[in-house]
């Protein structure tokens, strides 16, 4: 998903004169082709995440529309009150890009865990979240957001994820992308874990389950009518690499009074302490094919673990 | 340009503050008294702005980061056209677009303050813009003292000094009162000219209250050269009502009938 975003975004700044990139720091051998070609564009604004907000409002008061690149919870917490008040108060179309959503820096630690990304900024009045689910939809919500009017908050993976989608999808913020049709359950995913609601849902069909598989990339503003076509099925499951309060809270949200059974496939509240990588923390956390699958079964078989009433 | 004598322009915005803090049930009249001759100099001899075309291009920006002293910014407004001067009877009124805090939606504020620290960043991220698409305008930024001690103002500070935006100017309202009493007890700022010149700001240091001082100093910055200027302007809290100067009661307080009337008088004997 970076390459991806950094070249969609090259691809932006040679199209309009009003891309700016601004970086935290961050990017060593990724951000440099953008640098040495747009140098009047390029802004590297240190290890101070607050300001860099502050200065990415200024351009955007100017004009202009700069995309801020930084990893994890960097440019996303430390500087939430400049996103809140400089950004969305205004409603300038301020780009925040953060590297490395959900557990992609595992072994980091904590620190480098962004768990809470998602439910935080979808709180920011008028804040578009996006947390595409392959390179392909990086791409195309780049190229989008390159235009879209209003503040964004793009989450994306890392390096090297493979594509779920054949081509690249029709992008629409705030519509989400249906990989496969279905009418017993649908599974609603978000960010990199589109990729294993994926292997579940080939596993799920195999079975003989009818599956649908929502790419929804956009948290917020959240697809209503996706979700509410999701209720006439039997049952609805969300998958994020993320805590409490993202995705699945999203679509319960939509969900309330609808009599579908509804089970969310997320991470855990609590910090996670012990080193891993990505994949480990993931099978630790339950973010895994196997139980997803085992999740969309047990409501499919009246064992749901959470229902909307 | 609007050329508007900044004495006249001054007692103008006083008087506005004083009735609007009163009428309003508002505080920060302090903070307000605090910072007029600064605005009155700013929209009187140097900035570049059309009251009738808040947002024309070449305008130079102004942003007040102490939005606690919105009565004193929309008295200026008023005052100067932006909108009618009997917006500012519904000072702080339910419903009306004057809150207490600056905000973007009244016309010719560029930036919504009142969470301190905020106003530097933003006034970055202008002048960069400008300094790289070559435009001329300036950028003003307005700060409080106590506001200084949140640490995005000294991010800010490295990084205009490293951009070289000559097109910034802060001036601090450094009246030496804070939420709890004095700065040097609070949190101590000194020796504040020698912190910014030592991040490679052109600082100086004059009386804020004193308009020629203010006036000369803004006119004598290159705008066109590579250091980012900043006024330290030692000002009186409460300035020109003398039961309210150096009190920092009046941060909070609001002028009662009376009190207002004294002020008032106070003001026209001046």
């Amino acid at each position: 998903m970076r390459d991806a975003f950094v070249k969609a975004l090259f691809e932006a700044a040679e199209a309009d004169e009003r891309i700016w990139l601004l970086t935290g720091d961050l990017g060593f051998n990724v951000l440099e082709g953008f640098a040495d070609r747009f140098p009047e564009r390029y802004v590297n604004a240190g290890v101070a995440e607050q300001n860099m907000i502050g200065v990415a409002a200024g351009i955007a008061m100017a004009g202009n529309i700069p995309f801020v690149y930084s990893l994890g919870n960097f440019p996303v917490i430390r500087c939430l009150e400049q996103i809140r008040n400089d950004v969305c108060y205004h409603q300038l179309p301020v780009r925040i890009v953060a590297l490395g959503g959900g557990l992609t820096y595992g072994s980091l630690g904590y620190t480098h865990h962004s768990v809470e990304d998602l439910a935080i900024m979808k709180a920011m009045p008028g804040m578009q979240v996006i947390a595409p689910g392959d390179p392909f939809e990086a791409k195309a919500a780049t190229q989008v957001l390159s235009s879209a009017s209003g503040p964004a908050y793009l989450r994306l993976g890392r390096a090297g994820e493979r594509q779920v989608h054949e081509t690249t999808p029709a992008f629409e913020i705030g519509k989400s992308a249906q990989i496969r049709d279905g009418d017993d359950c649908a599974v609603i995913a978000t960010g990199a874990a589109l990729a294993i609601a994926y292997d579940a849902v080939q596993v799920l069909v195999e079975k003989g389950v009818s599956v649908r598989l929502e790419s929804m990339h956009t948290v917020s503003p959240i697809d209503v009518d996706a979700v509410c076509r999701a209720a006439d099925t039997k049952a609805v499951i969300t998958v994020e690499e993320h805590g409490p309060g993202g995705l699945a809270s999203s679509v319960a949200d939509v969900l309330v009074g609808s009599a579908v059974r509804f089970a969310p496939v997320h991470l855990a509240a609590d910090p996670i302490t012990v080193a891993g990588t990505q994949s480990s923390l993931r099978q630790r956390q339950g973010l895994t094919a196997e139980n997803i699958v085992a999740t969309v079964l047990d409501c499919l078989e009246h064992r749901a673990l959470f229902r909307t009433h | 340009m609007t050329d508007r004598n900044p004495r006249d322009l001054a007692l103008s915005i006083r008087r506005s503050v004083l009735r609007m803090t009163s009428s309003g049930q508002a505080s920060h009249v302090g903070s307000c008294l605090s910072v007029t001759d600064i605005l009155a100099v700013l929209y009187g001899r140097i900035l570049k702005f059309d009251p009738t075309a808040p947002e024309w291009p070449e305008r130079d920006r102004l942003i007040v980061s102490k939005g606690h002293a919105a009565a004193a910014v929309y008295s200026a407004l008023a005052d100067l056209g932006y909108f009618p001067a009997d917006w500012l009877e519904n000072y702080s009124a339910p419903g009306s677009p004057l809150i207490g805090h600056v905000s973007h939606t009244v016309p010719g504020v560029e930036l919504s303050t009142g969470s301190l620290g905020h106003g530097l960043p933003v006034g970055a991220g202008l002048s960069l813009a400008a300094k790289r698409a070559g435009d001329t305008w300036s950028t003003y930024v307005v700060v409080s003292d106590g506001e200084l001690d949140e640490g995005s103002n000294w991010e800010a500070a490295l990084f205009a000094a490293h951009n070289g935006l000559g097109n910034l100017t802060v001036i601090v309202d450094y009246n030496k009162l804070q939420g709890f009493g004095r700065t040097q007890d609070v949190l101590n700022l000194d020796p504040l000219a020698d912190k910014w010149a030592a991040f490679g700001w052109n600082a100086c240091e004059l009386d804020g209250n004193d308009v020629d001082a203010l006036e000369n100093a803004l006119l004598s910055h290159d705008r066109a050269g590579d250091q980012p200027n900043i006024i330290i302007a030692h000002t009186v809290k409460g300035k020109g009502v003398s039961f309210m100067e150096n009190k920092l009661e009046w941060h909070y307080k609001t002028p009662n009938e009376d009190q207002l009337r004294q002020a008032l008088a106070e003001l026209r004997g001046a």
